[in-house]
């Protein structure tokens, strides 16, 4: 994953808090990140790549940032069970944006979604992981991407 | 009043469109969270307009688009999905669906697309 790909990703992000939410999220700058230091928040949505690219993208979020776009969404309900969905519909959603670039053997698997800080994500140990950390509504998120 | 029947695995995204196009008109007559839910469901709902996710746990939505209209030739599909490619939309037209809506989406967007569909009614 080069460069220009990660801008792919960053770019993908911006538009889906704008589009979502009326209100961009600010992308900091992408980083190189140790598989045993990855960033995981309250809600992690995890799709699997496979086709013509190998690895996985996920979005992890605090709670604070789910909960507020549901509510800006209209969605009454902030259970548990809808902020996880929604983890999950994001990661989806910006991994599903992607084959725009990457082509449609760009194939992404459907969301499985883990729950709580202290879990861990394995990410393929021979591709290199980087950390898209961004900033919305004042919360800190990371979008990790790990593909070859 | 046109029937609408929603395919998706998110429930947020569920609630979401049946929240956007039941202010405009459309009555929500099924809920479906997967493709073979959805085939289920189809004949005793007896949709007039269908969206229709493409990445599902099980059948995915272009196989469920397939099956679909074997099952009933005039029910008017609108694919609502993340897959930005153009090969995906193609090849959900060539399935049988009628239209494409990328997400995310508007309320707006998403509502234009269903106009289109019954334009020529």
């Amino acid at each position: 994953m080069d460069e220009q790909q990660l801008r792919i990703f960053v770019g993908i992000i911006q538009h889906y808090f704008e589009q979502e939410t009326g209100r961009p999220a600010e992308v900091g700058s992408p980083y190189l990140c140790d598989p045993s230091q990855l960033p995981v928040h309250d809600f992690t949505g995890v799709i699997g790549i496979s086709g013509n690219r190998k690895g996985c993208v996920y979005f992890s979020s605090p709670r604070e940032i789910l909960r507020e776009m549901l509510l800006r969404a209209g969605e009454s309900d902030v259970s548990d069970e809808n902020l996880a969905d929604l983890a999950g519909e994001i990661a989806n959603t910006i991994s599903g944006n992607a084959r725009r670039e990457f082509g449609h053997e760009f194939l992404i698997s459907v969301p499985i979604v883990v729950r709580g800080t202290h879990q861990s994500i394995s990410v393929p140990r021979d591709v290199r992981a980087y950390v898209i950390p961004f900033r919305w509504h004042k919360v800190d998120a990371s979008l990790v991407v790990s593909v070859m | 009043m046109k029937r609408l029947m929603i395919v998706d695995d998110s429930n947020i995204i569920r609630s979401k469109i049946a929240r956007a196009l039941g202010e405009h008109g459309l009555e929500v007559v099924g809920l479906s969270p997967n493709g073979e839910d959805a085939i289920e469901r189809c004949v005793s709902a007896r949709p007039d307009v269908i969206t229709m996710d493409i990445t599902m746990p099980g059948m995915d939505g272009i196989e469920c688009i397939r099956q679909i209209r074997r099952l009933n030739p005039t029910v008017r599909i609108l694919v609502v999905s993340a897959l930005a490619d153009k090969a995906t939309a193609i090849q959900a037209l060539k399935e049988g669906a009628q239209g494409f809506v990328c997400k995310p989406f508007t309320e707006e967007s998403l509502n234009e697309a269903i106009g289109e569909l019954f334009s020529e009614d």
